[in-house]
């Protein structure tokens, strides 16, 4: 590459950096100013004076307790992610590497439903948690999700993946299944049990169509209707929502640093397999 | 395809010497049949109850007038399904409207989720130092979720306090649109707003298939002389087809799904004009305790998106022929 194209290729690549980035960056520097400071016309890119304003706001605060609102998104998130961890994988090694009868049905039952769109089943799946009582619990935005058929369909491509001799070395050494499982396969797995833990707390993190209407208390919310309800309630008072906002932005950004190189994987493997 | 052949072969294998030895009806021999069921258990008893159950739930409920609150729901056979599709019932102008506002976002939107990301992913399709930063970069705002991107851009897009009026104020252009209260403005904000927020994510399902596409077919085309434009013709683009296909069908899916972009961005203004799909099926079925009808809804949004899918598939298999 020239010197000249390379300098071209550069000044894109940060042009559009910019485009990215400056929102996430306002967001920071409007929690870090006072209310007159974010009234102004045109806006100022300081926050000049800093303030703590928006975050004393959103830390102390009755109506809006969004500290608990964290705190309930991460045990959810948390839980939701490990459910799906538990669940997905015993699942998917029936389906890798079990003979049984209805095998083949079954899969392609689970598959199936992967074309179903989620939110054309919030209707009944409302009804099925109303009659489990588990409304404005925090079950019901841990549960119901990890019916899900992708993460089955993730380790299952994975599972298959792994070369047999490890295995059937295993079985002649008179392990059974739950020895390979637990001792062979989950343990040269864990790259994707790694990606999809990763995957499923920032889904369960960000969901926001299905926490708005089955979780209600103030106390019981998790972020993303809390910050509906900041919204409602602070209206123009931006530090305040960007204060919120950026709470609920800092864990899923630190995961998303720390564990790039998965979610990167996880999201292109998932357009692999169309 | 690989499920056909891995069956095929397990079928073909000798048992396991353990469970040739065993015999049918010992207790050994009934745990070890037993095993892939324990396996499968607890996620089929998740699927089983979120996952299937709503299906025949949702069929149920649509035939009947369900209504949360009252004790009667009695059955009333397709009418919840012919009043979606009678200019005289009470539902029909929010229903259509909704699927008019769905359909224009759908539109809109996905050219430009389909080109956009393209664009990114064969920029960072080669080696500089940098590369895994900026991708990371681009794909960033993917990982917030809507009800962040909402609020961030319900402040951006203001029309008095918010940075874009502000900024296109600045290079002397109208400082005073109403990006989120009139259209099309409010359309050009859900828009962009979903280009900025996750055409990062489609880039790099592109960046995977690019690098699929193996060197020496690059090399060959250059050695016979074709220019940049002829190389992406008949040697990127052929190679990432079945990408492209994964992408459009993906992308009409999420942006036909579209809810919380206008319930926080546009906060479905002017009016109820930019309410999508999704957003009126839940406020009719929990807000307006309608399940029946919003049920029917559902099966009939699913039944166009289906249609939709399908065009799509035929679409792309035809151009290959």
């Amino acid at each position: 590459m020239t010197t000249l194209r390379r300098t071209a290729l550069y000044a894109i690549l940060v042009a559009l950096a910019l485009v990215f980035v400056t929102p996430l960056v306002w967001m920071v520097i409007t929690s870090l100013k006072t209310y007159d400071a974010a009234q102004q016309i045109p806006p100022s890119w300081l926050p000049d004076p800093l303030a703590g304003y928006g975050y004393e706001q959103v830390l102390d605060n009755s109506q809006n307790p969004v500290l608990r609102w964290f705190l309930n998104s991460m045990v959810a998130a948390t839980l939701h992610a490990l459910l799906v961890l538990v669940t997905a994988s015993m699942a998917a090694y029936a389906l890798a590497r079990l003979r049984f009868r209805g095998r083949g049905v079954l899969f392609a039952l689970v598959v199936g439903t992967l074309f179903i769109p989620p939110t054309s089943l919030i209707i009944p799946n409302f009804l099925i948690v109303d009659t489990l009582d588990w409304i404005d619990t925090l079950a019901v935005v841990i549960v119901p999700g990890a019916a899900s058929a992708f993460g089955v369909f993730f380790l299952r491509q994975f599972f298959l993946s792994l070369p047999r001799e490890l295995e059937e070395a295993a079985v002649l050494d008179g392990a059974n299944q739950w020895q390979i499982f637990f001792k062979v396969v989950l343990p040269l797995s864990k790259p994707a049990l790694a990606t999809l833990a990763v995957l499923s707390f920032l889904t369960n993190w960000n969901d926001f169509l299905w926490p708005i209407f089955v979780l209600f208390s103030p106390e019981m919310l998790t972020l993303p209707p809390g910050l509906g309800l900041l919204q409602g309630s602070y209206v123009t008072d931006y530090p305040v929502i960007m204060a919120g906002a950026v709470l609920a932005s800092v864990p899923v950004l630190i995961l998303f640093v720390l564990a790039q190189r998965h979610i990167i994987q996880g999201v292109s493997r998932s357009g692999l397999k169309g | 395809m690989a499920d056909v052949i891995e069956v095929g072969a397990a079928r073909g294998d000798a048992p396991p010497p353990a469970a040739g030895a065993a015999r049918r009806g010992t207790s050994a021999d009934r745990a070890k049949r037993a095993t892939p069921y324990l396996f499968l258990a607890p996620y089929l008893i998740l699927f089983g109850i979120f996952g299937l159950l709503p299906i025949v739930l949702g069929l149920w409920l649509s035939v009947h007038q369900w209504d949360f609150q009252l004790p009667n729901r009695p059955f009333v056979g397709l009418d919840n399904y012919t009043d979606l599709f009678s200019s005289d019932s009470a539902v029909y102008a929010d229903w259509w409207q909704s699927v008019r506002a769905t359909a224009i976002f759908t539109v809109l939107s996905v050219p430009l989720l389909v080109v956009i990301p393209l664009g990114l992913a064969l920029l960072l399709n080669r080696s500089f130092p940098g590369r895994t930063f900026f991708r990371a970069i681009y794909f960033a705002p993917y990982v917030l979720g809507v009800a962040v991107i909402g609020l961030l851009w319900r402040f951006l897009l203001d029309a008095n306090l918010g940075l874009v009026n502000s900024l296109l104020g600045a290079v002397g252009l109208p400082a005073d649109t109403p990006w989120v209260t009139d259209v099309p403005w409010a359309w050009v904000s859900l828009v962009g707003v979903t280009v900025w927020w996750t055409s990062g994510f489609n880039a790099v399902i592109y960046l995977a298939g690019l690098q699929d596409i193996p060197a020496e077919l690059y090399e060959a085309a250059k050695v016979d002389g074709a220019s940049a434009w002829e190389r992406f013709r008949h040697v990127t683009l052929p190679g990432l087809r079945p990408v492209l296909l994964f992408v459009i069908t993906t992308t009409v899916l999420a942006s036909a799904n579209v809810f919380g972009q206008s319930f926080l961005i546009t906060q479905g203004a002017p009016g109820t004009e930019t309410r999508s799909v999704v957003w009126f099926i839940v406020e009719e079925g929990l807000r307006d305790n309608d399940a029946g009808r919003a049920a029917a809804m559902s099966i009939v949004f699913a039944l166009m998106l289906a249609v939709v899918s399908i065009a799509n598939f035929r679409l792309f298999r035809y151009r290959e022929d």
